[in-house]
This record gives structure tokens, sequence and C-alpha cells, in this order.
């Protein structure tokens, strides 16, 4: 019993949490942006998988690292641009056209791969992001581990939340932003353009979500395998709810499903076979859904989530 | 029930503005108009199709002035304003609008944003607010630079509560929205549209959701705005509110310009017949013997002692052949009345008896088979289902009778029939059965769910709000066939915020507030200030 809890004195638990959760936080960013402006994105497990793979390709065919990120972005916002485009001005059903992207990006993304390496059983590796070197905080008993076991791309993560929170807080862009998920007619009454405000915000929130899945090739991995995603994208859905679509709240959860995670990897390793590994693996899952039912009964959708809206009519 | 003009005269002389507001007095009396022109529509023709919802209209405004525009449901009332506001663009005509130098310029059309930037503001009937936001979120929303980094929040702070002062138009600012009531969201949308600095102010059916009150404040502090040299054009068709309110008055009817005329010496009559395109007879009420009892209330309590729309031991008797009025201000427990009577909610404790027999447990099949009609407060959420067509909505109460199903297959072509005979009968203005009914105007909404009440020939009528947000023509109508239905022996519970229509019906009036309900009034020689009294929550033989 002792053991179970001595894993959260472990500077190695905190700090694949951290490492665990630094997808995530880019997805539910990501996921919250499109939602705020009103559009539903399920393309977001696509997205990390083209995400994921673009960037890493681009890596791998000679640019830097943070080239392979600004690659991964792209193709997030070119994907967001598909579904944009055939949700907001041609208002078509964000439930299908999302399955649809994912569909779409996710083949795209293995097609790709297969384009480039035909003939490879193991896909070719590449440098990664390197740990952190900070002077002083690596020094630290117990934080150093922890930072130190980190990337660069894992700091983005984190600038990234400050970056919406302040976005959407505390500038006019926000504003509008959070007026158009709630009552797109306030945002046109005002001059606004609707289609502008959700095309933008679609983009943007796609470009982070690729950037999810790039973290996975350029940071935690060194290469790109089929099925790597895993389902993280839906998650990142869920946590959107979790986080009552506010920023701050979504790095809780994201940090809060990666302790999850790390936790159960190493329970299974104390309990030494005496309970089924599944078991273990459905822990994050399970705490997903149970908060998800605590939380989303309560939940304050944004009131013009999944509502397309056209121009001139009331 | 707006101020009389008598008082208009006593704010144009508040002190300090004194000066200004006698010489515009006195130059309103010379001819021409010397106010700068503000606003000008040309030959202004709009077509949906077939249909010519606008028809070559003129329209001038001038600074200051407060101008109706009156007309009934569909008229193009609203078609008009959206192409001045850019929601439409007009096939024919032009609109000039003044800049701030006073030279008339044309306005592009099919742009809120240019109508804004050329000073033209709107209010909405329904209110274009996002709800997550604050009163001061919404009123600077899209006035600063998306891509600035900072939104300014002190100077326009500063500049917002100058408005309020000025304008008197006062609104928690710092809460979201939608926990503001209707009042307060409306004075947000006023004040959005004078932060833009408007020179010309379009309000649409602006008073159709406010209390009394709260309308007598929204007509003073237009009259304050107007005063300050805005122009103010007031969609509605509430006559009295046009008389007492308004300079001018341009009539629409059937998309085309009707009259343009000072309200000065016209009179509602004359407004109704222009409106409507033929005399509106007057309501005749014959008398009738009431019969046995339909409803009755015995110290009956419904809903929790906390909540304010609820009943205390109200008492209560309804019976056939009258006409009972509940009056009060919304919220005050008539919708705990007509849960109870529609068989929505059941007493908590009390005696109710509907028709003879005790009326037990909440049962809203039971209420209909016991015949009692319904007309529901909101027509949109509990009257009808917008996404079934005309003809299933006719038939919703009345689906497993034996004309519209059998072994369970629905009968349509009977049920269609039988709503093309109501249709007919009750002039509902739709395509035909088939229709959705979502695609209907309010008032042809509403004679669906009249013609499906008394379809049934119902001992009880429940009639909440059944006029709300009608214009005359469909009034008129509901009024007349609840009356013919209480001339055939039924018993109607007219609960209404609108005292016009309450006196106007009513043999007995009782009066609601904060769920206690008084004993009914005879309705004749009534005084509506001992109405309003009690509204207010002054119940005589109380001590003051």
């Amino acid at each position: 019993m002792l053991d179970a809890l001595d894993i959260l004195l472990q500077a190695n638990f905190w700090a694949a949490t951290i490492r665990i959760a630094t997808p995530l936080i880019f997805g539910v960013l990501g996921a919250l942006l499109c939602e705020r402006a009103g559009v539903l994105n399920l393309g977001i497990e696509g997205i990390f998988v083209a995400g994921a793979m673009s960037g890493w390709l681009a890596v791998y065919l000679g640019l830097p690292l943070w080239g392979g990120v600004l690659v991964a972005a792209l193709v997030g916002a070119g994907f967001g641009l598909v579904h944009g485009v055939l949700t907001v001005p041609l208002g078509l059903s964000q439930h299908v056209t999302g399955i649809g992207v994912t569909l779409l990006a996710t083949s795209a993304a293995y097609f790709g791969y297969r384009v480039a390496f035909p003939n490879v059983g193991t896909p070719p590796r590449i440098e990664p992001f390197p740990p952190l070197d900070v002077p002083v905080i690596g020094n630290l008993p117990f934080i150093g581990p922890i930072v130190g076991q980190q990337t660069a791309f894992t700091v983005l993560a984190f600038a990234c939340v400050i970056l919406v929170a302040f976005v959407l807080a505390r500038t006019p862009l926000g504003l509008a932003l959070r007026a158009v998920g709630d009552n797109p007619e306030a945002v046109e009454a005002q001059g606004l353009s609707v289609v502008g405000l959700r095309m933008g915000a679609v983009m943007a929130g796609s470009a982070l979500m690729a950037l999810g899945g790039a973290f996975l090739t350029l940071s935690a991995f060194n290469a790109f395998y089929f099925g790597m995603i895993n389902g993280r994208g839906w998650v990142c859905i869920a946590l959107t709810v979790f986080a009552s679509w506010r920023p701050g709240k979504a790095l809780v959860g994201a940090l809060l499903f990666g302790a999850l995670d790390a936790y159960q990897l190493r329970l299974q390793t104390i309990t030494g076979g005496a309970v089924p590994s599944q078991i273990f693996l459905m822990l994050p899952y399970i705490f997903s859904i149970a908060a998800l039912v605590l939380v989303a009964r309560r939940a304050d959708y944004p009131r013009a989530l999944m509502k397309p809206y056209f121009k001139g009519q009331r | 029930m707006l101020p009389s003009s008598g008082r208009d005269a006593a704010d144009l002389s508040r002190p300090g503005r004194g000066s200004r507001q006698g010489n515009r007095l006195r130059l309103q009396l010379m001819h021409p108009d010397p106010r700068p022109l503000v606003l000008s529509l040309t030959g202004i023709t709009k077509r949906f199709g077939p249909l010519t919802a606008n028809d070559r209209i003129d329209l001038d405004v001038r600074a200051g002035e407060i101008v109706a525009l009156l007309g009934e449901n569909g008229a193009g009332k609203t078609t008009l304003m959206s192409i001045l506001f850019g929601h439409y663009v007009a096939d024919e005509g032009t609109v000039n609008v003044a800049g701030t130098g006073g030279q008339l310029a044309p306005l592009p059309g099919g742009s809120a944003e240019a109508a804004l930037e050329a000073g033209i503001g709107m209010v909405h009937q329904h209110f274009a607010l996002a709800e997550n936001l604050t009163g001061f979120e919404n009123i600077v929303l899209g006035t600063q630079s998306l891509w600035s980094t900072r939104l300014k929040r002190r100077e326009a702070r500063a500049r917002v509560e100058r408005l309020i002062e000025e304008s008197g138009l006062a609104a928690d600012l710092d809460v979201p929205v939608a926990r503001l009531s209707v009042g307060e969201q409306q004075r947000i949308e006023i004040l959005k549209a004078l932060y833009r600095d408007v020179r010309v102010l379009i309000l649409d059916e602006p008073t159709a959701v406010l209390t009394p009150q709260e309308a007598d404040g929204l007509a003073a502090t237009v009259r304050r705005l107007a005063g300050r040299g805005l122009a103010v054009i007031f969609i509605s068709h509430k006559l009295h509110e046009v008389l007492a309110l308004c300079e001018r008055v341009v009539v629409l009817r059937g998309g085309a310009k009707v009259a343009d005329r000072p309200t000065a010496g016209a009179d509602r009559a004359t407004l109704a017949e222009l409106m409507v395109g033929r005399a509106i007879p007057a309501r005749e009420r014959p008398p009738t013997t009431p019969g046995a009892s339909v409803l009755e209330l015995r110290a009956a309590s419904v809903g929790k002692p906390g909540q304010r729309d609820r009943l205390e031991a109200a008492d209560l008797v309804l019976r056939a052949g009258e006409i009972v009025g509940i009056a009060g201000v919304s919220g005050n427990g008539q919708g705990a009345l007509a849960a109870l009577v529609a068989g929505l909610a059941a007493a908590r404790s009390g005696e109710v008896t509907i028709a003879g027999a005790p009326a037990g447990e909440a049962d809203p099949a039971g209420r209909i088979a016991a015949g009692v009609g319904r007309i529901p407060e909101d027509r949109h959420r509990d009257g009808t289902i917008g996404a079934l067509s005309v003809a299933e909505n006719y038939v919703l109460e009345t689906v497993s009778e034996a004309g519209n199903q059998a072994f369970g297959f629905l009968r349509r072509a009977g049920i269609r029939a039988r709503t093309g005979e109501a249709i007919r009968a009750y002039d509902i203005r739709c395509p035909g059965p088939d229709a959705a009914i979502r695609a209907l105007s309010g008032g042809n909404m509403q004679k669906v769910v009249l013609a499906r009440v008394l379809e049934r020939a119902p001992r009880l009528i429940l009639a909440h709000q059944p006029t709300r947000g009608l214009d005359i023509g469909a009034t008129t109508e509901v009024h007349r066939r609840l009356i013919a239905a209480r001339g055939r022996g039924a018993g109607v519970l007219l609960i209404s915020e609108d005292l016009d229509e309450l006196f106007a019906l009513s043999d007995r009036i009782a009066v609601v507030h904060a769920g206690h309900l008084s004993p009914a009034m005879v309705a004749e020689g009534l005084d509506v200030r001992t109405v309003g009294l009690m509204m207010a929550g002054h119940m005589p033989g109380e001590a003051a």
C-alpha cells in the first residue's frame, strides 16, 4: 500500500505526468478555441495524426525541429480550413464533417507515409527535441529532475495556455470570439464578420491540435508509427467539456489525465500481474467518463455551439 | 400605458436645457421643418419571390424626430428596417444618410458595418446580445480593432458611464447579460447603439417585452434622446404608445406606404383603420347568464413556498359562460395557476374541481379529455412543435381519437381535410396543411392553436396571454373567438398582462401578486387604477 503512495514522491512520475499531458494541452486548447467560436471540431483525432506525421516528415527531410513544428501547424490549419469551409459558410453538420475530416486527415497521413517510405518496415528515426537544460532550476532537488526531463516543446504548450487565456479574456478579438459562440447575431449586428471569426478560430484551433500530434513524433518519441495517436484527440474533446471551455481548467484537466495515466503505468509494476493490466489501462478513461458525468451535467455549453449561422436569417 | 403628451412638454422644458429646447419647440411650429434631414429612403422595393415585401416606399426622417412606423405583421416594417440596417439589399431604390457634415450620401446596401458606420443603430425585438458576456463587453464588442493586444477598458468604461448618466439608461454593466432582466437587456441594447454615436435609432417593437413601468421608462428615455437630436424610428403596433410618444406616423400596409402624417389630430380608430385597411368593428360582448362552475379553487396552493411564481391558498370560481380575467405582472403566480389548470402541476394543498370532478394528480391528457382547452403563454415553446406541419400540430392533442388514426396509423387524408377546413374557417395564412408550422407568422400560428382548442368545444378554456405579440387583426380575431366561446357556454380563464384586453373581455377580474390571488371583482365599473395598485401588491383590506 505504501508503495502505491510512494509513486507520488517520485520525480519520475511527475515528469511523466507532464509529458503525457503536453499533447492533450495542445488538443484541449485547440478544441476549446473552436468550440468557443461555436464550431465543434471532431476532426481533432485525424489532425493529431496529420500533425504527427507531417512535422516528423519535415524534420526527416532536413528542416530544423522548429521548422517541423511550423509545418505541422500549417498542415493543421489546412485541415481546419477544410472543416471550417464545410461547416461555417456552407453550414453542414459539424458532427458528420468532423468525422469526415478525421478519416481524411488520418488516411492522408498514412498515405503520405507510405509514399515517402514504400519499402520500410520500421520508420526511420530523427533527432528529437533535447531535454531542457535550465541553469538554476535544473539543480534544485525534486523539481530539477522533473524539469530536466521536459523539452522546449512542453514549454510552448504552457505558453500557449497563457496566450489563449489572455486572448480570450483580455483582447477585443477574444471578446468577439466568445460572443460569436454565444450569439452570432450580436456579432453581425456590431459589424463584425461571423464567418471570418469562426474560420479563424477553427484554423487556429486546428493548428494547435496538430502541434499536439507533432509533440509525439518530435519530442516524446522520435518516429511516426501507425496508431500512435490512439484516441488522444477524443480524450481532448471530453476534457474540453470538463474544462468548461476555460484554458486554465484545460491545463488542470490535461495534467490530471496525465497523472492518472502515469500512475497506472507504475501501479502495474507494483501489483506484479495480480490484476490484469487492461484494468489499469482503463483507469484514466473511466475517470474521464466519471468526471464528465459529474461536470457535464452543469456544463454551460456555448449557446451557439453546432448551430450554423446564415446571414439575413433570423 | 405611456405618459400623456402633457408630460412631453414638461420634459422638453427641463432646467439647463431649456433655451435650446424652447427654440426647437418654437421652430417646430414653423413650416417647413428646419431640422436637418438625417435619413432619406426613396422608392425602396424588395421582393421575395412572388411577394413584394416593400413597394416603392419613401421615408424622410429629421434629426430629433420620433417617427412611428406602424403596420400589421407582414406589412413590410421589418423588411424595410432590415434593408436600412444592411441585413437585406433592396431590389430598387436608394438609402441616403447624412454624414457627420450633414451632407446626404448613399448608403451601400447589404452591410451592417456600413449602416453602423453611417450612424444607424437598431434594437431588434429579439435582442442581439451575447449572453455569456457582460453588458459592458456587449457594448464595446466590435468597437476596437480586433488586432489590438489589449482591450482598452478604462476609456471605454468612462464613456459608457457618461452615456448612462446622460440618457438615464441604468443597467448593471458587470454581470453576464443572461442574468439581467429583459428591461435591462434592452437598455444595454440601446446603450450599444448610443456608444456608436448613432444619429438614427430604430426600435423594433420595443415595448412588446416590457412591463408597463419599464415601457414608461423607455418612453421617457426616447424623448430625452430625441431632445438631444437623435432621430428615432419607433416600430410598433400599439396605437396608444404611438400616439403618446411619436410626432409623426408612417403606416405601411401590404408592403406599401399608405399614410405619412403627424400624430396630432389622429386617433386610435383612424390609425387602426389605416393599418388594417378596413374599419375595426367595436367588440361586442353580449350578456350571458353564467351556469354551473367549470373551475373551482378552494384554498389551493401550487408550487414551492419559496418561489415567486406560486399560488398560496387561492380561491376562485369560474362558471360556464363567463370570462374571468387574471391581472398581474408576469411571474407572480400566473404560471402556477396555468400549470394547475392545464394539468401540468398538482395542487400541494386545497381542493381543485374542474368540470365538476376533483382535479387530482398532474394529468395533462386527462384535462384534455375532461374538456379543458389550453392556449399556452409561449406558443413556440408549449403551443406548437416547429418541425411538424400545420396539420400535425392541429391534431396534436387528439391524435389518438378515431378520426385521426386507425390501428395506430395516422389517417393523413382525413387529418389534412379537417386542417384545411380550419385553415379556411380561421383564415390562417399558410401555404397549406403540410407547411411546417414554424414558417407561419405569430398571428397565424396562434390561430392554429386557437382552432385546435375550439374545435373540441371545450367547457373550460385556459387563455394565457393569448394575444401577446399579435397585431390588431389577429388580436381582434382571438378576442372575437373567445367571446363567441363564452356565448356558447364555455368558461374562459384569461390570464393577461394587458389591462386593455382584460377590461375589454372579462366579466370579472382577479389580481394576482406574489402568489396571492384577490377575490374576483365585477369588471363593469371597476377602476383601472385600483387594479394597477393591486398588481403592485397593495391589496385592499391590508394595513397600509
